[in-house]
């Protein structure tokens, strides 16, 4: 049995036949070749998989496809824009928070959907905001500094400095 | 890919009820966070499924001319964290949706599957619990309102029949009226973990007196309860550390704890004597730890 949803992914409007049990990671990866988001756990415990759905970070390997319909999704590969990476991926790459980088385009969604949000972050609501995301190299502390730094740019973060 | 064999988008409220009734073995899905994980374990296959997450009328928070709360089964609990009812007149629900897995999944989890999957984890449960929720059932023919405290008969298992839907979670105003509120859950891990006691209470008191107080709890018994014996030592009770220690002593008459990897009997019932206890001194602005 097989559907038809129609969606924006990376700024591109996309129609598309979809199979009912296909996840929104499965499409993205293997029928529009994105292959920034990845697949870890397979059930919504390790973040490698998360996307944007409206804004919002959802773990893609948990979420049906059928459900992007009329959606607007972003994955890692459609924030830079005209090459240039986001404030928030300079600050990854620059604080040496990637090191495999199995977990960073993940980490970078969540980290981009606080961007977004009108609030300021305390080092205990950044820790929080990622406690959804698994990281198997770099034991969080630069992941958490880089955060905050991205955070600091756009003047959401309201964390003690030394 | 996922063991899905029919899958249906409800556009409204009345073309689910009708789905539902043409098609007694029709699964409901809403956030899919327990859903998608059992068919991912195996244990539901060539699943026939019926999504909801489409359907506006589920997805609000009204307050109506008497005061009442609605709060729609498809909220998510994110958006019930930031929803201004909600941390106007019930923060304490706002609260415990806030200590539910990390944001990605309570970006799409919601409250109406926290409470239809039935698991006496649920940490949106405790809370309901002591607010006295009322859970509106309908199918395309019949509309029942059930009190949350009868909606759970057993683990994993709420009263639910083929064909029907939950469509509202109702709070009256003298429920929650004049009441504070606060959750404690426990757990392994501080986030992304299921409780290993979860303990809601809510009161009304003077700085001298509590004069109600109402607790539930979860992961205290097969599902979700209220410990009725301390909520009548606590009910009158004058506000001391003593009192509220022996209120607190009284919870385990309403538990039937189980030993489970996640923590013994013994351990289960020490929390929530504990938890019990921090909580309603929280609650009336003593200091929690002695
Ligand atoms: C990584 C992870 C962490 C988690 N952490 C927690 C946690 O800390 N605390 C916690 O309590 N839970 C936790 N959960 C469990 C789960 O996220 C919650 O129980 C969630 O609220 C389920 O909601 P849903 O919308 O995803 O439900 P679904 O999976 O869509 O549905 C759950 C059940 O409810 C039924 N249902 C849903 N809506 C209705 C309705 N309106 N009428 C009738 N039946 C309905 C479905 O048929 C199904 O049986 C976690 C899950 C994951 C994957
Ligand atoms: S792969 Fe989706 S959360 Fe781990
Ligand atoms: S950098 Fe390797 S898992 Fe995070």
């Amino acid at each position: 049995m097989e559907q038809t949803i129609s969606f924006t992914i990376n700024d591109e409007q996309r129609t598309m036949v979809i199979h009912p049990g296909q996840s929104l990671l499965e499409l993205i990866r293997e029928d529009l070749g994105l292959t920034g988001a990845k697949q870890g756990c397979g059930v919504g415990e390790c973040g490698a998989c998360a996307v944007l759905v409206n804004g919002q970070a959802v773990d893609s390997c948990l979420y049906l496809a059928a459900w992007a319909d009329g959606k607007t999704v972003v994955t890692v590969e459609g924030l830079s824009q005209y090459g240039e990476l986001t404030n928030m991926q300079k600050a990854f790459v620059e604080g040496g928070a990637v090191q495999c980088g199995f977990c960073t385009p993940g980490i970078i969604m969540t980290a981009t959907e606080m961007e977004a949000r009108d609030r300021n972050y305390t080092e205990a609501d950044i820790k929080r905001a990622l406690s959804g995301h698994l990281c198997r190299c770099t034991g969080y502390t630069k992941i958490v500094e880089a955060t905050k730094k991205g955070l600091e740019n756009v003047g959401k973060c309201s964390c003690d400095h030394e | 890919m996922f063991d899905i064999a029919k899958y249906y988008e409800a556009k409204t409220l009345e073309d689910a009820l009708s789905y539902l009734k043409a098609n007694p073995d029709v699964r409901v899905i809403a956030g899919g966070t327990d859903v998608l994980l059992r068919i991912r374990e195996g244990k539901i296959s060539n699943a026939h499924l019926m999504g909801i997450s489409f359907i506006f009328a589920l997805k609000t928070i009204t307050e109506d001319e008497q005061g009442n709360l609605h709060i729609g089964p498809m909220m998510t609990f994110t958006a019930i964290e930031e929803n201004e009812i909600i941390l106007k007149h019930i923060p304490i629900l706002a609260e415990a949706v806030g200590a539910i897995g990390g944001p990605q999944i309570r970006n799409v989890a919601t409250i109406g599957g926290n409470v239809c999957n039935g698991a006496t984890s649920a940490d949106s449960a405790s809370s309901l619990f002591c607010l006295n929720a009322r859970l509106k059932i309908q199918t395309a023919d019949s509309s029942r309102l059930v009190p949350i405290s009868e909606f759970y008969v057993g683990p994993g298992k709420v009263i639910l029949q083929p064909g029907e839907l939950v469509t509202d979670i109702i709070i009256e105003k003298k429920d929650y009226d004049g009441y504070t509120g606060t959750y404690k859950k426990f757990a392994q891990r501080s986030a992304m973990d299921i409780a290993t006691i979860g303990c809601a209470v809510i009161l009304k008191h003077d700085g001298k007196t509590i004069s109600d107080i109402r607790i539930g709890l979860g992961v205290a018994a097969p599902t979700p309860i209220r410990c009725t014996d301390a909520e009548n030592i606590g009910r009158g009770m004058t506000i001391s550390p003593e009192n509220i220690d022996a209120m607190a002593k009284a919870t385990i008459t309403n538990m039937r704890a189980r030993d489970s990897w996640r923590g013994s009997k013994t351990f289960r019932e020490h929390l929530v004597y504990e938890l019990t206890k921090r909580a309603v001194k929280k609650l009336v602005g003593l200091p929690e730890e002695e």
